[in-house]
């Protein structure tokens, strides 16, 4: 007996719904961006589920591509956050206004 | 049954890691917590036939982006955050928007419950690494190309964003900014982070 599939998506759902709720409480650039990334993983969940659950690798391959993509976010994010940490000295995202006047 | 016990287990250990991340205001604790989700998962991608997977999500996530992440806390000696004249309706915004996504999450979890149920094809090929690898380079081969250019344009680009300026565009830079704080603070301190 194996947990159904709709135990997989309600895990899923619950994990993007912390990510989601996350980025908006927090107030680090950092934080934000964790939590982007446990909304990533979320729906890898899903892919993965989903693809058990119907005998197709298609899903498989999509969450080797959603890592990709998050590598390169990684890697881009990261260099965004250092770059205005030496331009405002603070990684909180209420400092970044400098469009808001 | 056994394969239940192991589903609870991680989903607990998740969604707990999960909340933890959220909770804890030290960006270092949100990290390791981080992990621990990254963790579960890759065992629960095991129970799920997903051994590539799995092995990937160590890999990449646990042993890549996060070691990157926290580098980068470490870099910039993060404190923890402050949690003074924050606007309060962003917290009812943001547990509004939580309660939507759940309600939604558990509309999706009823009507997948209700749906009926087709025969579980669980073939043994699915989710081996080798049909992984077949389908990678010969029906997905394009997408895969796309990302390797992708993941080149991401290291020219997190190259060129976190480039060092020189060091008459870092003095205008702390200077004008301590002005705005109108604070009289050792500036060395904030020039040893450039």
């Amino acid at each position: 007996m194996e947990p159904s599939l709709a135990s997989y998506l309600a895990l899923s759902g619950i994990l993007f719904t912390i990510g989601a709720v996350g980025v908006i409480y927090k107030r680090n650039a950092i934080g934000m961006f964790m939590c982007i990334e446990l909304m990533l993983n979320s729906v890898n969940l899903t892919f993965v589920a989903f693809s058990r659950y119907y005998a197709d690798t298609t899903g498989q391959l999509f969450v080797f591509m959603v890592m990709a993509v998050a590598a390169c976010e990684a890697a881009v994010g990261l260099g965004i956050i250092i770059a205005f940490f030496r331009n405002r000295i603070s990684v909180d995202v209420d400092d970044a206004s400098l469009l808001k006047n | 049954m056994a394969s239940d016990v192991f589903f609870f287990i991680f989903a607990g250990f998740a969604i707990a890691c999960a909340i933890s991340m959220v909770y804890h205001k030290n960006p270092l604790y949100s990290a390791i917590s981080l992990v621990g989700v990254f963790i579960a998962l890759s065992c629960l991608y095991v129970t799920l036939a997903a051994p590539f997977i799995a092995a990937v999500q160590i890999l990449i996530y646990a042993g890549a982006i996060m070691v990157l992440v926290v580098f980068v806390i470490m870099l910039l000696n993060l404190d923890e955050d402050r949690r003074d004249n924050r606007l309060g309706f962003l917290y009812a915004l943001g547990g509004g928007l939580g309660l939507i996504l759940l309600a939604q999450t558990f509309f999706v979890f009823y009507a997948v419950m209700r749906a009926p149920q087709q025969a579980v094809n669980t073939a043994e090929t699915a989710g081996k690494t080798m049909s992984i690898g077949q389908a990678m380079y010969t029906e997905y081969l394009l997408p895969v190309e796309i990302v390797g250019i992708l993941l080149l344009m991401a290291i020219i680009g997190g190259v060129v964003m976190s480039r060092r300026l020189n060091q008459e565009q870092i003095e205008a830079v702390v200077d004008k900014e301590l002005e705005l704080r109108g604070q009289d603070e050792d500036k060395d301190d904030y020039r040893i982070a450039f």
